[in-house]
């Protein structure tokens, strides 16, 4: 096992490396110029010129790569080209809204989709069934920034319980935390609730017509003890491989739940930095979301040998 | 040198406005006044949502709206424009002499940096120098200028290789760049590098550690500044804080925006769309007000550079195929924000004028066609960059491509971002190899009303012009006379030829003027009108 996790952990070093060439030779070749950002309207060719050749810009670019891979060996990720703020420091300041958002949407997620996912399948059919379902297609269906005006206009604007926006860290205390992060999660949750319930749902369905589960309910185990230690545990594999990969998807950055909610996390930093054709900033965050994946997955395919003892790596 | 002439306050070649804009000034001067008489109460936090985010923190190297309005927080400057368009002192007073060829700007007592430096003469020299490096009308300034020299600690001197009735317009220009004075160690940056550092003489400071560039910039009271005592006006005047500090919050949706500002959450929002005004409107706990009575220009760009606009008879069809009213009915919509304007240096201004302006605002199709069979127009296509990412930028070149078609033009109209055509728009090439043949921008009504601040006309061709690189002599030659001349009567005839021979060149094509109001609770007193949002003299109750 360990030596398939430092296996992993060396093939990943290949694949970061294709990715931080590829984003770098994207940007280059993209259109857009940063130097035509930072001096504005009035700027002329020649001051358009001169700030390009300051910042680098117009080296070969075997010569750039070069000079961005060499700091980022030694950990330096730069420094924004338009704010002059070290890209670490930037991301940093990010991190913390948009982990917050991920540990409690995929925590609210587990808890409400996993047995809504159960209880759908244990109910086949039924009213409740549908129900479930129902819920799951409006989930998926609504558009997440649809859902945060309603979640808005209803709960911050008529009923005054939550701001309308913003980002507190919890280190400024746990209320003023949670009454920010509360509607966004809510309204993140909504599609993964739909995403993981189904999943659960179909996966159950599944495992309830195997033999073994048949075996179990002859054995005269209760409905529960079936459901919960013979079929759950055996469906986990996939509920855990969408979970994982929602939770890498939230990191990554939700751009429109940011902006509604105003939450100052990598998503928005990620669509200002392009918008704003800001290289080294663009090349670290899909650096460190490429990272996010990498680690996400390793940690589910780990997961996997303890959800099922089938499992072995070599 | 014969000192004899004091200039203050100093009529800005924009004097004659007051006359036009009387009512208003009037009316924002005396709320101004006894607002500004007020006393400081409770400090607390203003909150403002500003149009666009803090990016770049060098008000100099950048003409970027949000860093002139950042510098106005941190810096102060020499010379500053009030609300009658007459020029007061700010950081100093000045003397003229009567050759009008030395000018001595004594600094006030007490100008202190934030870093508890004194202002010297070696600090405004030094950012006058970097300034005119980079702005326009700073460069044109600088070509007169023979000398700068400090005498003593507080007397700077201008000497002038020739009479130039421009100086003091030029150093209390409203809009970017503005020539914000800053520490000479910080001044000497090289112009085509930011600053390292925010340190100022203005009444805000910037708290550096709070900065987060697309979430917010935080600026608290400057307890050492000392405000003028005269009643705030525009820029000039006491730039008294009553608040603790100041947030200026991104958010980068509208509705988001709308509830924070209806919820309490936010105090102030700078630009709110067009059609979330009248929600704005109808709240009794918000004001909506325009600041800002120059209002804007929206403008079409050609580039003389490659066919067919290489051709003066194709864009002069170009012309005659575009309207106004069509263009602003698409972009704004409401009538009470638009004017339909042939004014190239801004209705209202006593620049103001309809020369050459014949088929300026309303489409003559006929025309085009005709011009267009005369200069053999062979179905060039045109390339017209269309961003689709801003919302007052994206609808012009959807009204010109039909209108165009519709004289007889082949357009291949290219969707892209805004900061595409920004970077594209500096290329020279043909169109087919990267280049473009137009585009759309709207400008601050206080970057186009004359002759020196407009780009737009400076006509100095492929290696001094703007974007589109005009090449056209006369436009240069009228505007160092419009410089040179001290007699207003006199500019006024420049500049109304001017913008004839820029009609007949189509140096640019006005598509109109607008303004955008600001909404913000009635809980803030004393907010200010003028060329960009200021924080000083508002009072949260």
């Amino acid at each position: 096992m360990l030596g398939y996790i430092v296996q992993r952990i060396l093939a990943a070093i290949p694949v970061m490396g294709f990715v931080a060439l590829f984003v770098f030779l994207l940007l280059r070749l993209s259109p857009g110029d940063p130097a035509a950002i930072i001096a504005g309207d009035a700027a002329t060719p020649a001051q358009l010129a001169a700030i390009r050749e300051r910042l680098g810009l117009t080296d070969p670019i075997h010569i750039q790569f070069f000079n961005w891979i060499s700091d980022l060996m030694r950990g330096d990720f730069g420094v924004s080209i338009i704010s002059g703020q070290p890209v670490i420091t930037m991301i940093t300041g990010r991190l913390e809204p948009t982990i917050s958002l991920a540990l409690t949407t995929i925590t609210l997620s587990i808890v409400i989709a996993v047995p809504l996912g159960v209880i759908a399948a244990w109910k086949q059919g039924t009213i409740i069934d549908r129900l479930v379902m129902a819920i799951s297609v409006i989930g998926f269906s609504v558009p997440i920034f649809v859902i945060g005006y309603v979640m808005i206009q209803i709960f911050s604007m008529q009923l005054g319980w939550f701001p309308v926006q913003g980002f507190r860290s919890i280190t400024e205390g746990v209320g003023p935390f949670a009454e920010r992060i509360f509607l966004p999660t809510i309204s993140l949750t909504l599609l993964y609730i739909a995403l993981i319930a189904r999943i659960t749902r179909t996966s159950m369905l599944e495992i309830l017509n195997e033999d073994y589960v048949r075996t179990a309910y002859a054995k005269g185990l209760t409905e529960t003890r079936v459901l919960m230690r013979h079929a759950l545990r055996n469906c986990a594999v996939p509920i855990v491989t969408v979970i994982g990969i929602g939770f890498a998807l939230i990191i990554s950055g939700v751009v429109v739940t940011e902006s509604v909610f105003n939450l100052p996390g990598i998503g928005r930093l990620t669509v200002d930095a392009v918008l704003a054709r800001d290289y080294p900033v663009i090349q670290a965050v899909i650096l460190l979301a490429s990272l996010v994946y990498v680690v996400v997955n390793l940690l589910i395919d780990i997961a996997y040998v303890f959800l099922d003892p089938r499992i072995r790596y070599q | 040198m014969n000192e004899i002439r004091k200039s203050r306050p100093a009529k800005s070649s924009l004097g004659l406005l007051r006359r036009s804009l009387l009512g208003m000034t009037a009316l924002g001067v005396a709320t101004i006044g006894l607002a500004a008489l007020a006393q400081p109460v409770e400090a607390q936090t203003l909150r403002a949502v500003k149009h666009s985010d803090l990016r770049v923190l060098d008000p100099i190297i950048t003409t970027a709206y949000m860093s002139r309005n950042h510098g106005y927080m941190i810096f102060d400057t020499l010379v500053a424009l009030d609300a009658n368009f007459e020029i007061q002192p700010q950081m100093a007073d000045w003397d003229i002499s009567e050759d009008g060829m030395t000018y001595r700007f004594t600094l006030r007592d007490g100008l202190m940096f934030h870093d508890g430096e004194p202002v010297r003469p070696a600090d405004v020299i030094a950012s006058i120098s970097r300034w005119g490096e980079r702005d326009g009308m700073g460069q044109v300034l600088m070509t007169y200028i023979d000398s700068m020299e400090g005498d003593g600690d507080n007397v700077v001197v201008i000497n002038l290789s020739q009479p130039y009735g421009l100086v003091l317009d030029s150093l209390a220009k409203p809009s970017s760049n503005v020539p914000f004075i800053m520490p000479e160690r910080l001044a000497n940056t090289p112009s085509t590098e930011a600053i390292p550092e925010q340190i100022g003489s203005g009444p805000f400071r910037f708290v550096q550690d709070e900065f987060q560039p697309g979430v917010r910039a935080v600026y608290v009271k400057n307890e050492d500044y000392i405000p003028r005592e005269e009643p705030s006006s525009w820029a000039a005047g006491g730039k008294v804080v009553n608040v603790d500090r100041v947030e200026w919050v991104t958010m980068a949706d509208d509705q988001t925006a709308l509830s924070a500002l209806m919820a309490g959450e936010i105090d102030y929002w700078e630009q709110p769309p067009a059609d979330l005004l009248p929600i704005l409107e109808a709240n009794p706990e918000l004001v909506v007000r325009n600041q800002n009575e120059l209002g804007y220009q929206t403008i079409g760009r050609m580039n003389f550079l490659h066919a067919p606009f290489d051709n003066k008879l194709i864009r002069q069809a170009a012309l005659a195929a575009l309207n106004q009213q069509d263009v602003l009915d698409a972009m704004i919509g409401n009538p009470d924000l638009y004017n339909v304007c042939p004014a190239m240096f801004i209705c209202g201004t006593p620049l103001a004028s309809d020369a050459g302006a014949e088929f300026a605002t309303e489409s003559h199709m006929d025309r085009a066609r005709e011009l267009l069979e005369e200069a053999g127009y062979d179905g060039t296509p045109l390339v017209i960059m269309h961003p689709t990412d801003v919302v007052t930028l994206r609808t012009q070149p959807v009204v010109a491509t039909q209108l165009l078609r519709d004289a007889g033009f082949v357009v291949d109209l290219q969707a892209m971002d805004w900061q595409t055509l920004v970077g594209r728009r500096a290329s020279q090439a043909a169109p087919d190899e990267g280049g473009w043949n137009m585009f759309f921008t709207n400008w601050v009504g206080a970057d186009v009303f004359n002759p020196l601040v407009n780009n737009m006309v400076n006509g100095r061709g492929a290696e001094g012009g703007w974007f589109g690189w005009p090449d056209v002599p006369e436009a240069v030659a009228l505007r160092t006379a419009y410089a040179e001349e001290t007699d207003l009567e006199q500019q006024v005839e420049y500049a109304r030829q001017l913008q004839e021979l820029a009609y007949d060149e189509v140096m640019y094509v006005p598509l109109g003027e607008y303004i955008v109001p600001a909404s913000w609770s009635t809980n803030l007193e004393g907010v200010l009108d003028g060329p960009a949002p200021f924080f000083w003299n508002i009072t949260k109750n």
